[in-house]
């Protein structure tokens, strides 16, 4: 008893300040590649090597359709190392918890050179939702029904869809001493019965299909469902086939898609606390 | 492909006459035996007991377009010996049937019934040879043949998953548990019989997270691929990784400039010690030693940091590739693993004492769980599990790989075969795994750290080993056009190991089975794949 104590008190309080505070990690950290779409002169390299097709391109006679999906990033930095051109930087950003899987998604429109660069930016498009015509949405008045029944606690279901264990050893972190999710009144529950939140995490294997939906229907009402990584919001390096459904929302209407390949502690916690309306969607432009 | 006048050779052909086809050495350590039929059972037979011989894994290869046949391989290892001996029996297309080797060797039986579901050939004379990778509500497809398009869009399973035993006699009841499990916990289905708190017997229900890994890494180009087996099982994401650029790099012949494999040696002994030390922490907490965890969890972090801090990566990801490690550490990135290294094999004596001086914690370990030798040996019981059950295996000493050559160590083993020697085990390695990160550190990490790969031959086989935190990964590929591959087969430690849960909980409480099942801590997606 006496070490246990001893222990404990030179150990000191380890508890991470965030999100009050920004979260100081490595600069090495592989966060958000972020597109220069007017300094980027070729995107065949980046589709070449990114392993998941985040980056896509669609050519049409002279004009090529870009598409990056940060639904699909596992944060692999390859982009990066194949732009020549220097237009694709690995950020630290973390922070990309979205309400609405259409956040996720930019395309720019270039007109082509002859040798399949790219000679001039278009047009660049960012599908932001507009949360206030989006009130109908399922999602948001759960949210709401949820903030005002619940206040501030929540109970959240876990549930691995078929996922690699790399979301599973996140979201256990966040009940150690660093990330602490109980100091927000979250906890993690046993039974879907008690449960408020399902946080679903691989891309929905053929045989968890049915464990997931019965979870679901299991849970009371309001409720709240979260897609955790890339194999939750789009299947990731697994897509779809003949085992996988490749996506949590082909079962289930998602409220918040937490991307990330695994999502880090502090970008699972601001999924969560977005989704309960305790945090602001961070918003990223790509400024051409 | 070198035709070698193995002395074993003339022994096999006088032995086995016409049934021995040929023999050949695609590498120093890898050699392979073809035969003309596809029944090994006296081959096994005298293998295991001229040679002593393990049986280290089997599967198949549909080579029905090329061969007109179906191929499957069976590893073997022997004792002292860093060669593996591959097998290679056709099974007919027409009559797509092999002899079971399972009722002599238990250790088998899940890999041949795979075959069965995966191939749709059939192990004659299986002792129970119903569906086990494929649940008994798919259609009757076969995934790994080739004609199987990987994108196949299946109906809506109907009908049972899975008929259970049933629990029969009084006062016995049947507990069901999973595939949702109460804790975050990957997804498998437990069916208990237990009388009272005893538990008489378990049953299993895996493969619950399939997702066709195998059959996905036909299609992706290599360089691609090497994410996919970073995602086999997410806390092996680096052993995994390392053993599928490995296999790659034996196809190719590369060899690898000493730093990268250096490099590859530290990062795969800090994802053994973050995943030892996230155990001993869970195990105490199992029983109720919460305050250990926490240090445990708090000390996981510390590494989890680190790993950022040199892979960019918290599990350690996008830094293995085809020909060496992805990006060179700078001098402070090295001098910040040091000292982290320091602080942790600090901290970590801390809580080694803080667990031996609990003598509850003792108490409820000791004697629970028992996994006995002759049991582990039978079932094929592999890396930490094995070892705490008298099976001393360890691939980086008996196959050595990256730099492991440089650094001798020591293997634990232990005969107990209960939860604490399971700890114990673990304990032991983050200690040697810590020195061979600090010898490894102590020389001059110069020099290249990932050379240019050529396009990669078609149509070479290679075996690759790895001793990941849990035990023995084997890759085996087989290099197809355009830089994919035609095969890649996985074997996760998990697979070995799952029914060692089964015999290890029998008569123990049913409280107690988290705490054995931590124990083992095996894989669901690895063996699931």
């Amino acid at each position: 008893m006496f070490k246990i104590l001893q222990k404990a008190i030179s150990t000191g309080i380890v508890t991470t300040a965030y999100p009050s505070k920004p979260v100081k990690i490595s600069e090495h950290f592989r966060g958000r590649p972020s597109f220069d779409f007017e300094k980027w002169q070729d995107a065949r390299p980046a589709e070449d090597v990114c392993p998941t097709g985040a980056i896509s391109f669609c050519d049409d006679g002279d004009s090529r359709k870009v598409t990056v999906d940060y639904g699909l990033c596992v944060f692999c930095g390859l982009c990066a190392e194949a732009s020549a051109d220097q237009a694709v930087r690995i950020t630290q950003e973390f922070e990309l918890a979205t309400a609405d899987r259409r956040n996720l998604v930019l395309t720019a429109e270039y007109t082509l050179n002859a040798d399949g660069t790219h000679r001039r930016l278009r047009a660049l498009h960012r599908d932001f939702s507009n949360p206030a015509a989006d009130v109908e949405r399922v999602g948001q008045t759960a949210r709401e029904k949820i903030q005002k029944l619940l206040g501030r606690s929540l109970a959240i279901r876990e549930v691995d869809a078929g996922s690699c264990n790399g979301c599973e050893l996140e979201i256990i972190a966040l009940n150690n001493p660093i990330y602490d999710i109980e100091r927000f009144g979250i906890h993690f529950v046993a039974s879907p019965r008690h449960a408020d939140m399902l946080l679903v995490t691989g891309p929905v294997t053929r045989n968890m299909e049915f464990a997931l939906l019965k979870t679901y229907r299991a849970m009371p009402e309001p409720r709240l469902v979260v897609a955790v990584g890339a194999c939750g919001i789009s299947g990731g390096i697994f897509g779809a086939n003949y085992a996988s459904l490749g996506a949590v929302d082909k079962v289930l209407p998602v409220d918040v898609y937490i991307p990330g390949c695994p999502p880090r502690p502090q970008a699972l916690l601001q999924g969560i606390l977005l989704a309960v309306g305790r945090l602001r969607e961070t918003r990223y432009d790509e400024r051409p | 492909m070198k035709q070698v006048n193995f002395p074993l050779f003339a022994t096999f052909c006088q032995k086995f006459g016409a049934q021995v086809q040929s023999m050949h050495s695609e590498r120093d350590d890898e050699t392979y035996l073809f035969i003309n039929n596809s029944d090994i059972r006296d081959i096994a037979e005298y293998l295991r007991g001229e040679f002593e011989a393990r049986l280290v894994t089997v599967f198949a290869e549909d080579r029905c377009s090329t061969d007109g046949v179906f191929f499957n391989y069976y590893v073997f290892e022997q004792n002292d010996n860093p060669q593996y001996l591959i097998v290679r029996a056709p099974v007919s297309a027409d009559d797509p049937r092999f002899p079971s080797l399972s009722a002599e060797l238990p250790a088998v039986n899940w890999q041949e019934r795979e075959i069965q579901d995966w191939f749709g050939l059939t192990a004659t004379g299986h002792p129970n040879p119903r569906r086990v990778a494929l649940h008994d509500n798919w259609p009757d497809v076969h995934p790994l043949r080739k004609d199987f398009p990987v994108d196949t869009v299946l109906a809506p399973f109907e009908g049972e998953r899975h008929i259970y035993r049933p629990a029969l006699g009084e006062g016995v009841f049947q507990v069901p548990v999973g595939p949702v499990h109460a804790g975050t916990i990957e997804p498998g289905h437990f069916s208990f019989a237990v009388a009272g708190e005893p538990i008489l017997y378990l049953q299993l229900r895996m493969f619950y997270t399939h997702k066709g890994t195998e059959k996905l890494f036909e299609r992706l180009p290599i360089h691609k691929a090497v994410f996919l087996a970073e995602s086999v099982s997410g806390d092996s994401s680096f052993s995994h990784g390392t053993a599928f650029c490995q296999a790659i790099e034996r196809a190719a012949e590369i060899q690898l400039p000493l730093r990268a494999l250096i490099m590859r040696t530290i990062l795969l002994e800090l994802e053994r010690i973050c995943n030892h030390v996230a155990d001993i922490g869970a195990i105490a907490n199992d029983v109720g030693f919460v305050v250990a965890n926490a240090h445990a969890t708090r000390l996981k972090e510390m590494l989890f940091a680190n790993n950022e801090q040199l892979a960019g990566n918290r599990l350690l990801r996008g830094m293995v590739c085809v020909g060496g490690i992805r990006r060179a550490w700078r001098a402070w990135q090295v001098d910040s693993l040091c000292d982290t290294v320091k602080a942790f094999a600090r901290e970590f004596q801390d809580l080694v004492a803080l667990i031996n001086s609990s003598e509850s914690t003792r108490d409820r370990l000791d004697h629970t769980g028992i996994l006995k030798p002759k049991i582990a040996k039978d079932l094929g019981i592999v890396g930490v599990a094995g070892r705490a059950s008298g099976i001393d295996l360890d691939v980086r000493r008996d196959h050595p790989y990256a730099a492991y050559r440089q650094y001798p160590f020591q293997v634990p083993v232990y005969q107990a075969g209960d939860v604490w020697h399971r700890m114990q085990v673990r304990i032991d390695e983050v200690k040697e795994s810590l020195s061979i990160i600090t010898r490894a550190t102590d020389q001059d990490l110069n020099g290249e750290f990932r050379i240019s790969v050529p396009p990669i031959p078609r149509n070479r086989c290679a075996l690759s080993a790895v001793e990941g935190w849990r035990g023995e990964i084997i890759h085996w590929i087989r290099t197809g056009a355009d830089n994919r591959l035609e095969r890649c087969k996985i074997k996760d430690p998990s697979l070995n190991n799952w029914p060692a849960v089964v015999e290890a909980v029998q008569g123990n409480i049913i409280a107690d089975f988290p705490v054995i099942n931590k124990s083992f801590n095996l894989s669901y997606s690895g063996t699931d794949r």
